[in-house]
Parts: C-alpha cells; structure tokens; sequence
C-alpha cells in the first residue's frame, strides 16, 4: 500500500514527509552543521568547498549557493534547516520566509502586519491553477 | 502532600519574541502591544509560582537532527544548555531539570503505554526558551526546574490530536502519583497559524485560531479529533504544532472526571514575524 497523502492538494506548501526527508537527508545534514560557529565560518569563506565534503546532489549545493529555498524544498530541504544558512547570512525568518513568496521582504512584512495571508483562496490546488 | 497539576499554560514560542526581548526592542511600536499584553500572565504566575514545569514543546533541527526522529522525547537531565540555532545561543540562563520527577514520569508513562524516548544530554532552542522568556521576563536564573517533553511535528506524520490529549491525561496520572509535595504546571507551546515555507508562507486563519481556542477550552475532546490536514490547510505547514497544546490540555482535572478549570487570561495577536500569537491561562479549580 503506498504512503497516505491527503496533504498533496494544499496549494504552495511541501509537507516534509519521509519522501522529502530521504530525498533531502545530507542537505538537512548539511544545513544542521551551521549550528556550529567554527563551521559556519567555513562555508562562508568558501561555499562550494564546504559544500563539497557533503554527500549532496549537484542541484542541492547550487541551490545553497544560490539560497533558492524553494527549489531546496524541492529537493528535500526541510525550513527549520535551511532557515540555518539564512541564519548564518544574518537574516531574520521574516526575510528567509519572505524569499519564497511573490512579495519581498517589505511586502512580506507588511502583508503580515495587516493581518498576514488569507486562507480563502488558498487551500486547495485548484484554487491556484491560474497562477503562473 | 503528593504531587499534583495546578494550572496549564498555552503559548506561542515564536523565536523572533524572543529576539525581541534579547535585544531590547520589546517597547518598540512593533512589540510593545504584544509585550502589554504579556504582563496579565505574568502577573499571575507571580502569584501562582509553579515548583516545577512540564514543558511540551517541539525542537527545531537543534536537538535532534534527521538522523533521529523521536516523537516524544523526555529530557532526564539536570540541566540544559540554550541551543545555538545558527545566530549563536539566546543569552538566558541555563535551564534546571528535576531529574527525579523526569524519572518517575518516565517509569509511570512508559508503563501506560506510552514509549517515551528518553534524553540524557541534549540543548534547548526556541521552542523552550521563548515561553520561560514569556512567562518570566530576564531573570538571572529561571526561577524553577522544567521538565522538557518534545513532540516531533518537524517531520510528517506528527502524534495525532488524540494521542497528544492521552499523553497529556497520563502526565496527570504520573505526577499524582509522584510522593513529593510539588505544585506542578504543564506549558503546551507552538502555533497559532503560520507557514514558514513556499509560496503560502505568510498564512494567518484568525477565525481558526479563535475557534481553536475556544474549543481547546470546552471542548478538547472534540478537538483531539481533528486531524492533520485540516491543520496544515486551515492552519499552514507550522500550525500542526498546535497539537501540542492538547498535550498540555489533556493533564487537566476535568479530563479525570474533575471539575471544568477556570480560565485566567486569554491573548491572540497578529503578527509577530510569520506567526499569530496566542495564549491561554487555564487553572484547575481547587476541591
């Protein structure tokens, strides 16, 4: 019997299931050393040799170097992980967290203030089929 | 005088509240009316001082990475260290365990069924530190040991509601039977709406939040009913940590055939960062 997803119909959401979580192992893995500061100061004087000593896919490493959180959700990244490189670049969640939406971070902060993203229009996939 | 639940403790443990408060900016515009609104807690926990604190919350991929995916996780230790999350570590005192009390939970709720992972040495990020920070303000030290309780909602398929409320009722059972003269409360942290990730990141459902918290109140059973995936569709990807409440929720006297507890105080807020922001005071009635 395959794995029940009943979450699969939410528009512009990637639940982290065990799928995600294998596809995306050494990347979380990755993202997890930033907690310490020695490696943190690593990968930022040299990305892609950083990047190297882990067992990530080609398209996972230029995702970090590019910082394209939703093409490394894609991938298998999980936020609270990859919202360590942002972490380590000096950002606030409110910044990362703006970096996948079509607003930037000003947008995104002040869509939130006047009361953040409604739900209406936004909980089925086939609400969102005439986006781009 | 044996050991017994005097109140529960509902909130938010957004880590930007408490950035907010490690960096001085609680007067600010932005804060300062979610600040305010803290104070009422506050002040009742004053007045109310627990002896020891259960502390349902979720780690972060601080504690536990993906090599390890425990779903519920009992801190046994004496103490532990604020996790460095990838910013440095918050500047707030170390946390005291009890170690006795962990220990009799973990003999009395493993033998309920419940098969507790058991934690010897591990940080604490935002998700335990944020609430203390809440409830307590900048203290030199936190003014009662805690008992960290992680649920996994990091890595799908979290606990569902109703396991969350049964675990909460046999953490009632445990500390009742615990000999020591000990006023404890229970923390259920995490939620209300968010999204962190994706295109819908950003998403708040006010109305959802609101009936989650009246429900949460009269009608636990009911809620521990609701699954996943209306959480994650009404709710965004981050707002299944409300199951944790439940946790909390569920070692309540009026889920052991008690009386219905009184409710204290009561704080919703949009925004702080990503997150709407709640808090609810519930205490047991005494009889």
């Amino acid at each position: 019997m395959a794995l029940d997803k009943p979450y699969l119909d939410i528009p512009g959401t990637t639940v982290f299931d065990t799928d995600q979580a294998a596809a995306g192992y050494a990347l979380n893995q990755f993202c997890r050393s930033l907690m310490d500061a020695d490696k943190r100061e690593r990968f930022h004087s040299d990305e892609r040799a950083y990047l190297d000593e882990w067992p990530m896919s080609e398209d996972q490493k230029l995702g970090v170097i590019a910082r394209d959180l939703n093409g490394l959700i894609a991938l298998g990244g999980n936020i609270y992980f990859l919202a360590k490189i942002g972490a380590s670049d000096g950002q606030s969640y409110l910044q990362i967290v703006s970096s996948m939406t079509e607003n930037d971070a000003a947008g995104h902060a002040e869509m939130m203030l006047n009361g953040g993203r409604s739900p209406d229009g936004n909980r089925y996939l086939h609400e969102w089929k005439d986006r781009p | 005088m044996s050991a017994r639940i005097t109140a529960a403790v509902f909130t938010s443990h957004v880590p930007a509240i408490g950035v907010a408060m490690d960096l001085g900016k609680t007067e600010e515009p932005y804060w300062q009316p979610l600040f305010a609104g803290y104070e009422a807690g506050r002040a009742w926990i004053q007045d109310n001082p627990p002896d020891a604190v259960i502390l349902v919350y979720n780690d972060h991929g601080n504690a536990f990475g993906l090599d390890m995916v425990p779903t519920f996780a009992l801190g046994m230790s004496p103490s532990y260290e604020p996790a460095d999350e990838g910013w440095g570590p918050r500047p707030v005192p170390s946390v005291q365990g009890h170690p006795a009390l962990s220990a009799h939970i973990a003999y009395s709720v493993i033998q309920q069924d419940f098969d507790l992972t058991l934690v010897n040495e591990m940080p604490v990020d935002h998700g335990l530190t944020v609430p203390l920070s809440i409830m307590f303000g900048q203290p030199e030290a936190w003014p009662c040991p805690v008992v960290p309780l992680a649920v996994n909602v990091v890595q799908y398929p979290a606990p569902s509601g109703r396991r969350c409320l049964e675990l909460g009722k046999a953490l009632r059972r445990a500390v009742e039977s615990f000999d020591d003269d000990l006023n404890v409360q229970i923390w259920g942290t995490g939620g209300m709406s968010h999204q962190l990730q994706g295109p819908r990141a950003g998403l708040i459902n006010a109305a959802f939040d609101t009936a989650f918290l009246d429900r949460i109140v009269t009608d636990p059973e009911g809620q521990a009913g609701i699954d996943h995936v209306e959480y994650v569709r009404e709710a965004g990807s981050e707002g299944i940590e409300l199951v944790m409440w439940l946790v909390a929720r569920g070692a309540m006297a009026d889920l052991a055939g008690g009386p219905a507890p009184q409710e204290v105080h009561r704080l919703y807020h949009v925004p702080a960062s990503n997150t709407a922001v709640g808090q609810l005071i519930l205490q047991d009635v005494a009889t």
